[in-house]
């Protein structure tokens, strides 16, 4: 559940020419309907270039968002955070295998777009790009991290590709439980010794700007995506996702007794949005541009992995015997 | 009925499901490929569940509470076969062990299933059940690699020579073999080898692989006794780097 901050490329003005005028107005009033496009729908290049680009990004954040905690699967203090963190990292795990099968109704094969990340050509969400230090680091992710990318899915489930929303509406209902069990791990720093609560302070200082950073830059200075919105691909502005997510969860960090590390940071009662000290979006931009302190580490173990792997995917593909269905 | 001899077998149950399920729940994040990622930390939650299921029993007995048993031994104070501790090196071994280890231990739970001693009994009956889905992934894939390539077939091959005299230190011999019999608490570390003798032979026999015969392999023993590797002591120290911040602390 790790996906959000999408980052869109720049549409060019050319890239709606060639599209049947008739097809497009078809297509463009069923999702004024309401109605979900499915696979094998007519839709415009575009469309299905801009959404294979936001899944598989979102896919890509599930695998490498299970590197940073899962480091901490053979640490966590005890049998019951042993157990669900092993549980929660192995669901990450799985909603790539849901995002990637997605992915491939639009004519991308996995294998496709794990040699894309590996080779540098798609993203994943920013912010795995930062370590995880301490216990602390984990549980800020199992909560926070995991509590915005439910704000992003929320409303990409609503969005117009059936099979994304179909797994998105999985994907949410499983991070329910990822907020529950990241929210109680934090209460028990929060609650605890003087030793864990200045890890999960120091843990709160460390992720906050990756944190603001994770919605994706300003509206202010963000890419023009009108028509995504047009066709729910987009369904919120940036802008509109950080403050929904502020809203949410900064309450929940104070009652903790947390001081959250930007002096500027409170709600203007007029408008109803949050006012904040604007994030560093130059660091954004150097790390997801391959500049951040994890980028080649987490790329390396993914490369790694897939080359290790690679003798088993090909004895798979040419079995001897055939195969047959085990009976359970 | 004899406490001592119990908790003997309780331990070193327990202890190599906390340690395999441990080294399974490394894969996280690694495996061949996504599919083969999520079914190790499966079975990963499993061990680690029954392991939990297996120290509750022990602190019924009068042992320490399964956090500190788990958190705070050292690596001569555990009891795990030697197998369970070697590092995941790569994919053939993790499978050739889990193949070789599950078929034991889902023979293990079956028989203990009808243990005397009730309160192993109940936790035996839920995890077999458990362990029939482990061994089906093993069988599965050792017959599919197992009868591949050239390069699949010769890696399993080298990996199944490499475990196996781990694997029959699985049997080690408990100094309580004959009380647990007597007292009807469990058939014997010998009866479940023979058993498991017969179940490897049946799977390997559908591969292409050769499997050695018994009598040449040396068992490799000391696991039950504390003597481990020197690969242990680190992967416990990982396991409670943070419990051991402060141990009286609630995580």
């Amino acid at each position: 559940m790790y996906g959000g901050g999408n980052t869109f490329e720049g549409i060019k003005s050319d890239e709606l020419t060639g599209e049947d005028p008739i097809k497009l107005a078809e297509f463009e009033a069923r999702i004024e309907r309401g109605e979900k496009i499915e696979p094998s729908d007519w839709m415009p290049k575009l469309y299905r270039k801009q959404l294979i680009r936001m899944i598989e990004q979102h896919a890509h954040s599930e695998i490498i968002g299970a590197l940073p905690e899962g480091t901490w699967i053979t640490r966590a203090p005890g049998f019951k955070r042993k157990m669900a963190l092993m549980a929660k990292v192995q669901d990450e795990v799985g909603h790539g295998q849901l995002l990637y099968s997605a992915a491939e109704t639009l004519g991308k094969s996995r294998e496709e777009m794990i040699d894309d990340l590996i080779n540098g050509k798609s993203k994943y969400s920013n912010i795995f790009n930062y370590p995880t230090f301490t216990w602390a680091d984990c549980c800020f992710i199992s909560w926070l991290v995991d509590a915005g990318a439910i704000v992003n899915q929320l409303a990409n489930a609503k969005g117009s590709y059936g099979p994304y929303c179909r797994a998105l509406d999985r994907i949410c209902a499983e991070e329910s439980f990822h907020l529950k069990y990241g929210h109680h791990c934090v209460i028990y720093l929060a609650s605890g010794t003087q030793t864990q609560r200045d890890m999960f302070q120091e843990a709160l200082n460390r992720w906050w700007p990756p944190m603001m950073h994770f919605f994706g830059p300003s509206d202010k200075i963000s890419v023009h995506t009108e028509i995504l919105m047009k066709w729910k691909v987009k369904m919120g502005t940036n802008d509109d996702m950080r403050n929904q997510f502020l809203d949410m969860y900064v309450p929940k960090i104070w009652e903790l007794g947390f001081t959250i590390p930007d002096p500027n940071l409170k709600k203007n009662t007029e408008t109803g949005r949050w006012e904040y000290t604007e994030p560093d979006w130059e660091e954004f931009k150097r790390v997801i541009n391959g500049d951040g302190p994890c980028n080649k580490e987490r790329l390396e173990v993914r490369r790694i992995a897939e080359e290790r792997g690679r003798w088993v995917r090909e004895a798979l593909r040419t079995p001897k015997t055939a195969y047959v269905t085990p009976l359970a | 009925m004899n406490q001592e001899a119990i908790k003997e077998l309780l331990y070193k149950m327990a202890d190599d499901q906390l340690i395999l399920g441990h080294r399974n729940s490394e894969w996280t994040g690694f495996g061949p490929l996504l599919e083969e990622d999520i079914a190790f930390s499966s079975m990963a939650q499993d061990k680690v569940g029954h392991s939990l299921a297996l120290y509750t029993i022990l602190n019924d007995l009068g042992e320490q509470d399964p956090d500190t048993i788990a958190f705070t031994r050292n690596a001569d104070q555990f009891h795990n076969t030697v197998l369970t501790e070697l590092p995941n090196a790569e994919y053939d071994f993790s499978l050739i062990r889990h193949f070789l280890y599950d078929t034991a231990e889902a023979l293990r739970f079956e028989m203990l299933s009808h243990s005397s001693f009730e309160p192993l009994a109940l936790v035996a009956t839920k995890v077999r059940g458990e362990l029939r889905y482990h061994t089906m992934h093993a069988n599965t894939w050792v017959k599919q690699l197992g009868a591949a390539t050239e390069e699949s077939i010769g890696r399993l091959q080298q990996s199944l020579e490499l475990a196996l005299p781990y694997a029959l230190g699985i049997f080690e011999p408990s100094p309580y073999e004959s009380d647990l019999i007597k007292e009807a608490i469990f058939e014997g570390e010998k009866a479940l080898e023979e058993k498991w003798k017969k179940k490897v032979e049946e799977v390997i026999a559908q591969t292409q692989l050769h499997l050695p015969k018994w009598e040449t392999i040396a068992p490799h023993y000391g696991g039950r006794t504390g003597k481990h590797t020197e690969y242990l002591q680190p992967l416990l120290d990982e396991m409670s780097e943070v419990f051991k911040i402060d141990p009286t602390a609630e995580w």
